[in-house]
Formats: structure tokens, sequence, C-alpha cells
């Protein structure tokens, strides 16, 4: 413990004697681990797997609908379901939980008659959504199976507009009015974010701000509550002349997940939607083979390329540059290093052992990588506060500074410069004693 | 000067050279991509649009308690609503022009279908996609576009119709490259079928350009194939497009929310809902601009810190080899021929690493085409990257080299 303080002691005593030297290592550490860590802070929540604990078992399914022709490369069906073949999925009730849902932002009108109305954003969906996504809830409940079939006008909406509309008090059983029409509150959710939001990657709402309020999507249905999410029609003829087609038209826009607990189960239910798209085949509603996908939680983040390119690209740049700084540091560290030969000659000629000529320079080394660090870390608070500037506003406003960002940066710096060290260190305790007390 | 004896010396602090030369391999490898995705995004940004971007405003906006229905009465309903609202801005002081539009280009929210030149096409994407616009009279005048061929709409041609009403309209105008694509030998006057139906719609006017709302890569495609309809949309949402004199755009920002209840109070209009064009424009290309900044930081400070190591670490090697540089001194080299060791010295590693790094630099550029859709990063990049580290290294050489080119002759004849 002693020679540990002693040679840090030393270290801090070198690195004084070249400034200069000295300098340029610690800021080339500092850029490099403060570049890493900022797209780092971005990259970790948008690449970060929103369900971990179920994310095995949470499926997303496709049905071609559209035809070969229409399709991504590779034949790859729409990445959602049109209206049919969802609710035909919801009433074969093949797995457990399954749940369809669809974008809706309708108006609120406030508790106070002076207040103006204002918009809110959330989904049209079924009872099992709450359950298959495991949403915490404050007051209440979810709606019920029996609700979804009554076609109730019910509502669960989320704490934020819980406390917008009601002051945060309990407001199960009171009423929300939404694009004029009356839904009784059943249930209030905690805060509930997940992010990236994959249930409803379709829509492009990975990193949207959270959803305020879920209605059960048959009474939405029946009273026409517009979609407002993406409808994609992929080119090809959509045609209908009254509202019943224009429902069951063949578009891409209803998300359709399935909880499966086991491989089994997923193996079953991709039978069962190859025999369901088998049998519209039949019925001659699809002129193509079952073309059928299912895929979970982070197979289907994959699929839809959540992270956004920019944030993997300044990532991958950023470690690079990481890396330039280190081999630079390693350059510099053997300059300084070697200079020192004929003291490191005189300690192993007094008795001192390679190793203690090792630990004696990687300590000097972990001070650099630390003042290195710390130096890191301010310009990584800097850089935090200018992330808005690189990242769309939805993605930037997630990376946030933690404990462990903060950590982090540090044990990266100080690992990394012990690292880089390894070869001027070995280096050094290769000095040849005899040899340099002699050409001395 | 003999490179023999340059070459054995090298050989001698291998592991310094290797270090340099990788330095340099990875900086021209990092540096002339990232100078590249920086001249990708600033000219994706730099693209124009088509239209007047200037004293350009965008209205979003949603009534309350409006009707959702599809039967004529509720579509009547709603088309007074957004008339009522027209009528209200056209009529405001520093108003120049109005037209409902459903987007705007870089906007991100589109209505896209596919366009052929016979009835009932079975159509196949990217055959002829096309984006929707749905405006009045004034759309072409309050955007700003440019009018080359036939005629714009009259007041008679425009109709109205609820969003779920498939009817496809009698008359379009679109934009030249789409025009180009369908009728090569001239598009005004010819029938087109739009999402493969039946009924012919005729071109009655070609716009020079006119970009898609949608910025993302899936739209890249056809990003100037626009189809503009004479078309009031009903819904229970609308936009509007507001042409101001110039310099009056921030008033008439501030006058709309004001202008606009007083029409009807029933209606939601947020933080977002008056934005002018510039602020859409900045919205839709924020990350590139980010990025491209970024690239350029992290090239400078590249730069930055390869010139330091090289820096540094030829001062120790002249340290090292102060005695030598003495000797020769003294056998009657010139300070220039030492100045000059040392630069062809460095001309020799930052050469190798070079080759090296050219050789990185293609294979990065491969690695982004393959996992972030870049495209092939033109060779003279490469050359420019290499002309940028070879002179960086002689930027970097010159201060120890000075140093080395002053040690004294006098310097052989001590022993320490």
């Amino acid at each position: 413990m002693s020679m540990f303080v002693y040679y840090l002691g030393l270290g801090w005593r070198s690195l004084r004697r070249n400034p200069v030297l000295t300098a340029l290592m610690v800021m080339a550490i500092a850029f490099g681990v403060a570049a890493s860590m900022i797209t780092w802070s971005v990259f970790r929540v948008v690449s970060g797997n929103p369900i971990p604990w179920k994310s095995s078992q949470l499926y997303n399914v496709q049905i071609d609908n559209r035809g070969p022709q229409y399709n991504e490369p590779g034949n790859e069906p729409p990445d959602a379901l049109n209206y049919t073949d969802a609710v035909a999925l919801m009433q074969a009730h093949k797995a457990p939980h399954q749940t369809m849902l669809y974008d809706i932002a309708p108006s609120v009108l406030p508790q106070n008659a002076n207040d103006l109305p204002s918009t809110t954003t959330g989904y049209a969906t079924t009872a099992d959504f709450f359950t298959m996504f495991d949403v915490p809830f404050k007051y209440g409940s979810p709606w019920t199976n029996a609700d979804d079939d009554g076609h109730a006008a019910v509502a669960v909406i989320s704490d934020a507009l819980n406390q917008r509309l009601f002051g945060g008090a309990n407001s199960v059983g009171r009423d929300v009015t939404l694009d004029m029409h009356a839904y009784r509150i059943v249930g209030v959710t905690e805060h509930w974010d997940p992010k990236p939001r994959y249930y409803d990657a379709y829509d492009n709402m990975e990193f949207a701000n959270p959803a305020q309020v879920y209605i059960s999507v048959n009474r939405a249905v029946d009273i026409h509550v517009g979609m407002a999410g993406r409808n994609n029609c992929g080119g090809a003829p959509a045609h209908f002349s009254n509202d019943e087609q224009w429902l069951h038209r063949e578009c891409a826009w209803i998300p359709f997940w399935a909880e499966l607990p086991t491989q089994a189960d997923a193996e079953r239910y991709k039978e069962f939607l190859t025999a369901y798209s088998a049998e519209q085949q039949q019925a001659g509603r699809f002129q193509w083979a079952p073309n059928v996908r299912l895929r979970n939680v982070t197979e289907w983040l994959d699929h839809e390329k959540v992270v956004p390119a920019e944030s993997r690209i300044s990532l991958f740049v950023s470690i690079g540059f990481f890396i330039i700084c280190l081999v630079n540091t390693i350059g510099l560290l053997l300059a300084k290093f070697m200079r020192r030969s004929s003291e490191i000659g005189v300690r192993r000629a007094l008795g001192a052992t390679r190793r203690e000529v090792y630990a004696q320079f990687l300590m000097e080394a972990a001070t650099v990588g630390l003042a290195g660090g710390v130096l890191g870390l301010l310009l990584t608070i800097v850089g935090m506060q200018g992330i808005g500037l690189l990242f769309e506003p939805d993605v930037a406003r997630l990376a946030h500074l933690d404990m462990s960002l903060l950590l982090t940066t540090l044990i990266v710096a100080v690992l990394a410069t012990v690292i880089a060290a390894f070869y001027p260190t070995w280096r050094a305790a290769q000095v040849q004693p005899a040899w340099q007390l002699k050409s001395n | 000067m003999s490179l023999h004896p340059m070459i054995a010396a090298l050989r001698k602090h291998k592991s310094g050279v290797v270090l340099i030369a990788m330095q340099i391999a990875l900086t021209l490898a990092i540096v002339c991509n990232a100078v590249f995705i920086i001249y990708s995004r600033v000219e994706k940004v730099n693209r124009p649009t088509g239209m007047d971007e200037s004293n350009l405003i965008l209205v979003s906006q949603q009534w309350v308690g409006a009707p959702s229905g599809d039967d004529p009465a509720s579509i009547q309903k709603l088309d007074e609503l957004q008339r009522e609202d027209i009528e209200a801005l056209r009529a405001m002081p520093d108003v120049v022009s109005v037209t409902p539009s459903n987007s705007l280009p870089l906007l991100d929210s589109s209505w896209n279908g596919s366009v052929a030149t016979k009835p009932g096409s079975d159509l196949i994407k990217g055959d002829a996609r096309s984006t929707y616009y749905f405006g009045d009279e004034n759309f072409l005048k309050t955007l700003g576009l440019q009018l080359v061929a036939g005629r714009n709409f009259t007041a008679g041609d425009v109709t109205n119709k609820g969003f779920r009403d498939p009817a496809e309209p009698s008359l379009v105008m679109v934009t030249k490259e789409l025009a180009d694509k369908l009728f090569p030998q001239g598009a005004v006057g010819k029938a087109m079928y739009l999402d493969g139906g039946t009924k012919p719609t005729t071109i009655v006017g070609v716009v020079a350009r006119l970009q898609v709302p949608s910025n993302g890569t899936w739209a890249s495609t056809f990003v100037w194939n626009s189809t503009i309809e004479p078309l009031r949309l009903n819904a229970n949402y609308s936009r509007y497009a507001v042409r101001t004199k110039p310099g009056r755009m921030d008033a008439v920002m501030h006058a709309i929310p004001g202008a606009l209840y007083g029409v009807n109070p029933m209606r939601v209009l947020d933080d977002d809902s008056v934005k002018s064009f510039g602020a859409i424009r900045a919205d839709a290309y924020r990350a590139d601009i980010g990025m491209a900044a970024l690239m350029g930081v992290v090239c400078l400070i590249l730069l930055a810190v390869t010139a330091a190591g090289i820096v540094g670490l030829t001062s120790f090697w002249v340290g090292q080899r102060h005695r030598q540089i003495g000797v020769r001194r003294a056998l009657g080299a010139r300070k220039i021929d030492i100045r000059h060791y040392f630069q062809l010295e460095n001309l020799l590693i930052a050469g190798g690493g070079a080759v090296v790094g050219i050789a990185l630099a293609i294979g990065l550029n491969r690695a982004l085409i393959q996992y972030f859709e870049m495209t092939t990063m033109p060779f003279w990049y490469v050359l420019v990257g290499l002309a940028t580290v070879l002179v960086l290294g002689q930027l970097a050489v010159l201060v120890p080299a000075m140093r080395a080119a002053n040690v004294p002759p006098v310097v052989a004849t001590r022993t320490v």
C-alpha cells in the first residue's frame, strides 16, 4: 500500500516534469472519452431493450394481404395488419393474450369550461394491451374483455393527463370528453414510457412523448375515432366507396401483438397464421401463398431499424476517434518512458525488480488516465448540453447524465490508458541496467 | 540524399514508426469518410424544395366537436368550417395569399400513392410513386411554385371531399420530374390514373419542382414526384399555408391564433400549430446538420491530436539522436541537411501510413454503405485526405526538425 502511494506520488511528479507532453496526452484522452460517452449516452437509450423480462414472449404479427409485387425486398409483408385480419386474429383467440391498436389524437375538453381544449395522443386498443405490456396502474385497472365485447365507452388515462384534468385526484368513475364523446375512466396509469416504444414502432412513435389516453378499439371504430398514425397502402390500389369498405381496405395500419410464453407456442401460432392465410387464399381474397412473419420484441426493433443511423454512425466514429487518441497516447507514453531510460537503469541496478518497474509506470499511466477522465467528464457534461444539435428532439431529450455515465467515463478513461501503457511499460522494464549505467 | 541509412535508422525504433504510421492511417480513414459524410449531408440540406421558402407559414389545427361522419351533411359542415378559416386568414392584414394544404415539403406527414398512364394498372412500387398535395387555386401562388407548362387551377376547378372519400379528381398538376417520367412527349392535356383506378385524370399544368413531404430514405426513390389536386380535404383537422408580405411574417404568425379563435373558439391550437417554414426546415434537417457539425469537430480534433503525436515522438527521437546529429554536423552536414533528414523521414513514415490508410478509408466507406445506407465515396476524397495527412505530417515535424538542425557540432565531442 505504501508503495502504491509512493508510485502515485512519483507519477504525479513525473507528469509535472514535462507539462506539454502530459497536457497533450490528457487532452487526447479527455476528448476521446468525452466524444465516446456523449454518443454512447444516446445509443444506450435508443438501443435498449424496453421490456427485458418479456421481450422473448411478445410477438409482432405480419400477414401478407397485398401480394408479392407490393412487398419490400425479401418478400417482406407489410409491417402492420389491416382491420379484417386484425379482427379475425382477435376472434380466433389462438394466443393466451393478443391485442391490436391504432394511433388516435383526440381533442380533450378541460373540466373547467373556461380553459381551452387541447390535443392528446394515445391508442384505440383492447383490454389485453395493459396486461401484455405490463402497464402499471396508479388508480383503478384496465377495462375488461367484456367491455371490449360490449363496445363500452371506457378509457384509461395517463398520470400526466389525470394531473392536467383532475389535479391528480383519483378520477376512476368520472368522465373524460374526447372529441366531444364521453368515456368513463376505469383506470389511471403510473408514468409509463418504455423506450423505444416497441409496440408502436410501425408508426415511428419509438421515441415520442408518452401516450395519454387509451380507449376500446371496438368503441372507437363504432364512432369513427380518426386514425392519427401511419396508413400504408404501399402503392396498391385501395378502393372503397363507403365507411365499411374503408375500414376493411387492404392497407396496413393496425399493429398486432400476441403473447406466446414458449417457443413451442410461437411455432404453433405461426402455423395458425399460415393456415389462416391459406384459408384466405382458398376464399379468393389472397392470390398468393401464405406469407407471414412472427417477430419477438428484439427481432422486431431490429427489423424496424429503431436505432437511428445517426446514433450508430456517431458512436462508430467516436470510438474510432478514441482509438486514435489511444494510439497517440501509446506513442507519447513510449517517448516519455524511454526518455527516462537512465533513471530506470539506476532503479534496476539498485535492486528494483521488473515487476516494480511495471507497477511504477502503470501507476503513472493511470494518473494520466485519471486526469484525462476528469477533464473528459467536464467535456461530457458540456457536450450533453449540445446534444440537441445532433439528434432529433425526440431522441435528444432521452439522453441524460447519470451516475453510471459519470462513473463509466472515469473507468473507461483510466482502463484505456492503462491498457495503452502496457507496451511502453514493457519496453521500459526491458531496459538493461548495466548498459544504461555504462553509457553514462 | 540516400534513403538507405534513413531506413536502417527507422528499423532501430520500429515501435515509434509503427505508432505514427498507424495514427496517420486511422486519421486518413476517418477524416476522408467524415468529410464525405459532411458533404453528403450538406448537399441533402441544400436541395431546394421548389418553393419560395421565405414569408411562408403553415397553420395546423383541429376542431373540437366537428362532425366525424362521412355523410354529405357532415362533410359540408366540415367544409364550411374550413372555408370560414381560409376567409378569415385571407382577410388578415399583411397576408398575401392563403391555400388549404394537407402538407408541405419536409413536414413528414404525407399522402402517397402511385400513378400510371393506363387504367386499372397493377401498380408496382417505384414505377411512378407520387405524393399528393391537396390545395386550391391559390396553392401555386402561396407556395411560390413555378408553372412551366399548362395552366394553374381556377376557382371553378376546386372541389371538396371527406378524407375517406376515394373519388379521384378530374384534373391535377404534376411536377416536371413526374411529367417527364410518365409523358416524355409533353404531359399537358394527357390522362393519367391514380392509385390503380379506372377514372382518367387530366394533367392541366406542370410545375418546375416540388419536393415530397417525407424526408426519410423510404421516400428517396420519388423525392420530386408530386401530384397536386384541386381539393379541400375535409376532416376534423386542417392545414393552411399562408404567405405574408416580406418582413411581416412574425407579426402575422402572432396574430393568427386570435384570428382563428375569433372565427370559432372550438378548436385546438397548440405551440406547434403556427409554424414558419424556416422552423419546419430546421426540424427536418436537424439531425443532418448535427451530424455534419459532429463530423467537422471530430475531424479538427483528430488532426490536432495526430499532429501533437507526431511532434511528441519526433521530439523524442531528436533528443535520442542528439549526439549522432552532432557527429553529422561535425562531419560537414549543413543545418538544412539535418532538417531535410527529419522531414524526409516523416514523409516516409506518413507515406507508409497513408498507403494503409487509403485501404482503411475505402474499407470504412464499404462498411458505412452496408450498414448505414451511405453512398460510394468518390476516390478524390481519398486523394484530398492523403494530401491533408502528408501536409499535416510536414507541418508537425517542422518544429522538432528545426530544433535538430540547431544542435551544434560541438556536441560530438562531449561525452554526455
